[in-house]
């Protein structure tokens, strides 16, 4: 039974302690979330994969016109998985916090930590099912293997990144307005359309392109998608427009975790 | 400032509500060594639990400074940040990775502390309040502070958990300091050695209980029953 010691520590510290509070806030979000019953975890992939099949047999079906020759489970796999990606990050961590207050009275446990769990989480479900249904679809032969392997994952790290900002500023905003929970499924149900999923930028009409491309997830999937089908993709993107975006909203994001972690008051 | 003493000055709290701004903590200064146990009386919504929250670094004051020189624990009799859907090995091996600890070793002392038995693998949810009091002190008692604070420790627990508490607390860990909040007068006056009055969102401190329990008797309007005086020199 070791005592925990007062003294302020060195960054190498502050990073183990990080590191290690992080990783149990981790396992358990995973019990809490999965439980032991049934197939318990593996829900966390097995779900968003679930979605996806549905989305690409229904696309499939329906013959929908993205505008390309591309084929379309390739399409569909490409498209729902980032959408799963990013916009499940914010649906995580608004409320987080309101659920896990009796949490605050640990010293070592900040509100970035409880974020950050519950990301590296929504994170490695989606990773992982994407990764599980390329590796399935092109063994089966529905699909090619990517163009550029190291685009597709540059290109899943840009997502990433921008559903993380984007979580952990609404994660915050959350806890202090309830209009954000409120009008977050609203706004995540209208932007999937315009997110780039079930469209190719250059199938659009020029006007409707310049429209599109302000929205910067956009940017990001057709820079997925030349990574796995190459110019075939026609890819229509800006990272010069997606980085700085993504760099901007991490900075507002992180000063509304800190506003917040100030003002948090445990039950 | 020396260390190994717990410094706060000048603590204000304030909390927004509908009606404007409430005032809970108003200049609230005082010092806290190693050995000292402060016992702070209190009415019903006085600031004490608050005054606790930010003595344990969970929620930040509006002003004023704390300066921790030693280890402080949560609030302990609070349920130690359970998660109700988790088991109580669950919650342990939870807390024992944040604090950094050894799990089997504190597996063992949970299950010996406890006595839950076979529910320490059942989720908390289906526990008593007793049962969660029981697993929320031996939880507690894993992580060794410095400084433990303690809200309302009295209010839960048969006669054998309180003297099980009381051994673990206040003779194991006799050299350390704490800061106990309680209406539960005798509580107070058996365990600590510097006492404290919450009211108005002011401390103030007595060296001796008698002194603290009569300001707090007037505080909360206590008047002798009809026949107390009589009744007192009777038994006497």
């Amino acid at each position: 039974m070791a005592s925990t010691p007062a003294v302020s520590a060195s960054f190498s510290d502050s990073l183990r302690i990080q590191r290690r509070v992080i990783g149990a806030l981790l396992r358990r979000e995973m019990l809490t979330r999965f439980g032991r019953h049934n197939i318990g975890f593996l829900w966390l992939f097995v779900e968003p994969m679930i979605f996806t099949i549905g989305v690409t047999i229904l696309w499939t079906a329906t013959k929908s016109v993205h505008g390309s020759d591309l084929p379309i489970v390739a399409f569909a796999l490409t498209g729902y998985s980032s959408v799963l990606l990013w916009r499940n990050m914010p649906g995580r961590c608004i409320g987080a916090l309101q659920a896990n207050l009796a949490l605050m009275y640990h010293r070592n446990i900040k509100v970035f930590d409880i974020y950050a769990a519950r990301l590296l989480l929504e994170f490695g479900g989606a990773t992982i099912s994407f990764s599980v249904l390329a590796v399935l679809f092109i063994a089966i032969e529905w699909m090619e293997p990517p163009a550029d392997i190291l685009q597709v994952f540059g290109g899943w790290l840009l997502i990433a990144w921008f559903g993380c900002a984007l979580a952990m500023g609404l994660g915050a905003l959350s806890y202090l307005s309830d209009l954000v929970d409120k009008l977050w499924h609203p706004f995540s149900y209208l932007l999937f359309p315009l997110s780039g999923a079930a469209f190719l930028v250059a199938a659009l009409p020029l006007f409707a392109q310049e429209i599109v491309l302000w929205i910067p997830i956009v940017h990001g999937v057709e820079f997925v998608r030349e990574g796995f089908f190459g110019p075939r993709a026609r890819a229509v993107y800006d990272l010069g427009y997606l980085i700085p975006f993504n760099l901007v909203l991490t900075v507002i994001s992180l000063i509304a975790v800190r506003y917040v972690s100030r003002r948090v008051v445990p039950e | 400032m020396s260390d190994d003493v717990i410094s706060v000055r000048d603590l204000r709290k304030i909390y927004p509500t509908r009606f404007g701004e409430n005032l809970v903590l108003d200049g609230i200064s005082f010092d806290l060594a190693m050995g000292e146990r402060l016992g702070i009386l209190g009415r019903n919504g006085a600031g004490k639990s608050t005054l606790v929250r930010l003595i344990s670094g969970a929620e930040k004051a509006t002003s004023g400074s704390i300066h921790c020189g030693m280890s402080v624990s949560w609030p302990l009799a609070f349920g130690g940040a359970f998660q109700h859907q988790l088991t109580g090995i669950d919650n342990v091996r939870f807390i024992s990775r944040i604090y950094d600890q050894d799990i089997d070793r504190n597996l063992e002392f949970v299950e010996n502390f406890a006595e839950l038995g076979p529910y320490l693998r059942e989720p908390v949810s289906t526990y008593s309040s007793g049962m969660r009091a029981r697993l929320a002190f031996a939880i507690s008692m894993i992580i060794e502070f410095d400084c433990f604070l303690i809200d309302e420790i009295s209010a839960v627990g048969d006669a054998r958990f309180h003297d099980r508490c009381n051994y673990e607390l206040f003779e194991k860990r006799a050299d350390r300091a704490m800061i106990i909040v309680s209406h539960d007068a005798a509580y107070i006056r058996d365990n600590c050695n510097r006492w404290g009055v919450l009211h108005d969102g002011r401390l103030v401190q007595y060296g001796d209980f008698e002194l603290a329990y009569a300001d707090f008797k007037e505080l909360i309007g206590w008047k002798p029953p009809p026949g107390w005086h009589e009744l007192q020199i009777s038994t006497a």
